[in-house]
């Protein structure tokens, strides 16, 4: 079938481009503002990208978004895809009932789920910290990962393990030298959803983050009555760019490593 | 023997931590809200063991209907403004040539990566009294007093336009996809002009995306209370911010557990009609 767009459709789809990108253009261009009001374009400057490293609020924020998502991230792929590479290998009892809960954080609102760790750790006396928010995002993003690595796995043929074990390579070995980069675009396009699902939260985070685990969506939220200095421009440009590197640089390994499975 | 061994130690290895973890992190927490509902509240923001429906008779006192309707209402319009937008945009995605395909899917994708509290944020500035799209006004002319446009409902549903969009978008892209190209071809064989084409093959073999972006769409859109906070001026209140008011300021859980309980119901009876016309896999 050819395909072909008329140019009435062209130009609608690129509206809506613009205004899916409209407002990350407006931080971006207001962080270069010589003005301290996000009002009109002043003049150009690079002031409030040297300015941010000395606002502490903003700094720590930061450095806890970075955290919470590195150690989370790490956790969900490890523990998903352990359960995935299980659940594919294995038949037991409760396996039904283990891969329909993981739906359950994927399909339930994300408010439902924030207020039901708030209970779970207030009614265990715990004050929110980093901990409490990384268990929050491990939660919500392993199951992600388990479906991710699961649907890469279901098309690889069983008799390759099979083999290495018949020849000698005990279990661990087994999985680090032959499941493992059979399955490693799987986990990597996982680990990538992780991240992003952990980047993108606000809603979890708002209730199980505590004083000194504020993460900078959660410091935009309550700066923004006050009015929000330029610098959280800044640094949001800077997140900004620092994803889409990540995510054009996962892309072309994505690729590659396809590219090196068919081959 | 060895092979018996594996076999018994191995699953548990692998399944055991993230099912432990499943337990403690996911059921026991979402039965304390369900048990939470049945308490009563004590003074203090917590609960006393005594157990009372209380909060579910509130649910049906004037005031909590009026929020319902009003977050009903924004969800809803929220879900058909983003099908509306959204549809033709997945269309066009999928019709664009190979080349290009890739480059607007990552496009689309893009956004997801970036805290959407710093896009919502971006509107803010956009919006706000003093913002771009007075300032512009003002300056041609065209206005003499700054507009209201922030703290609006309309800037509610703006941003939760915004925010879901690409929500709605992905699973209708997806089945457009998967069209079976000689179906069409069979279509216009037959002689279907195009309009007669679109409405009786391609919108019916793409329902279940559309489903399934509605779903994806309206579900999160009635949890999405900080778009409310940033861009809503505190007059109307939605389901979302009542349910973190029960946990942040009230501090009457059992109140705020039973609407959190509403919201689960309303999420199995989507998922259950949804399960007629499409599967889970592909909601993820």
């Amino acid at each position: 079938m050819k395909k072909k767009n008329n140019p009435f459709f062209t130009v609608y789809a690129c509206l809506v481009y613009i205004f899916l990108y409209l407002p990350i253009a407006v931080v971006i261009a207001f962080s270069f503002n010589t003005s301290k009001m996000n009002i009109v374009f002043e003049g150009f400057t690079f002031d409030w990208y040297v300015s941010m490293w000395s606002n502490t609020l903003l700094m720590d924020a930061f450095k806890n978004t970075i955290i919470v998502a590195a150690i989370s991230t790490l956790l969900a792929t490890i523990l998903g895809t352990l359960c995935a590479v299980g659940l594919n290998r294995f038949e037991f009892k409760l396996k039904g009932l283990i891969s329909a809960s993981l739906y359950i954080p994927i399909v339930i609102p994300e408010l439902v789920f924030a207020i039901a760790m708030l209970i779970l750790f207030s009614s265990m006396d715990i004050t929110m910290n980093m901990a409490t928010l990384i268990i929050s995002h491990v939660t919500f993003s392993m199951p992600f990962v388990v479906i991710t690595v699961r649907s890469r796995i279901a098309g690889h043929d069983p008799s390759i393990e099979e083999a290495a074990r018949d020849l000698g390579a005990n279990e661990i070995r087994t999985f680090f030298r032959v499941t493992l980069p059979m399955i490693a675009p799987g986990v990597l396009s996982g680990a990538m959803l992780a991240l992003t699902l952990s980047l993108d939260d606000v809603v979890v985070s708002f209730f199980t983050a505590g004083v000194d685990s504020q993460i900078l969506p959660l410091r935009i939220l309550s700066m923004v009555k006050k009015g929000i200095s330029p610098d959280v421009n800044a640094l949001s440009t800077l997140m900004i760019i620092g994803s889409v590197l990540l995510l054009v640089g996962t892309t072309v390994v994505q690729g590659r490593l396809e590219k090196q499975e068919e081959a | 023997m060895g092979k018996k061994k594996r076999l018994s130690l191995a699953p548990l290895t692998m399944i055991g931590p993230t099912t432990l973890w499943l337990i403690l992190f996911l059921m026991v927490p979402l039965a304390l809200v369900i048990g939470i509902s049945f308490l009563t509240r004590n003074g203090y923001g917590g609960v006393t063991m005594i157990p009372s429906l209380e909060a579910y008779k509130a649910l049906l006192s004037k005031e909590y209907v009026k929020v319902f309707i009003s977050s009903f209402e924004l969800s809803i319009l929220t879900t058909v403004i983003c099908l509306v937008v959204g549809y033709p945009f997945a269309y066009v995605i999928a019709n664009s040539s190979e080349k290009v395909k890739p480059f607007l899917v990552l496009l689309l994708m893009l956004p997801f990566w970036i805290n959407s509290m710093i896009r919502i944020y971006g509107w803010n500035t956009i919006l706000r009294s003093s913002g771009i799209i007075n300032n512009v006004l003002l300056s041609l002319g065209v206005i003499k007093m700054p507009l209201e446009l922030l703290y609006t409902d309309g800037a509610v549903l703006l941003g939760m336009v915004y925010d879901l969009l690409p929500f709605t978008v992905l699973p209708i892209y997806t089945s457009i996809e998967k069209l079976d190209p000689s179906l069409l071809e069979a279509a216009s064989d037959l002689g279907a002009g195009k309009l007669h084409k679109f409405v009786r093959v391609i919108l019916p073999l793409t329902m279940p995306g559309v489903f399934a972006g509605s779903i994806q769409t309206f579900i999160p859109s009635l949890g999405l209370f900080y778009i409310a906070d940033m861009m809503g001026g505190a007059k109307t209140m939605y389901i979302g911010n009542l349910i973190k008011n029960q946990f942040m300021s009230a501090r009457n859980w059992p109140m705020g557990a039973a609407l959190a309980i509403v919201l689960i119901v309303i999420t199995l009876v989507l998922m259950k009609l949804y399960t007629r016309v499409g599967s889970l896999e592909d909601m993820v």
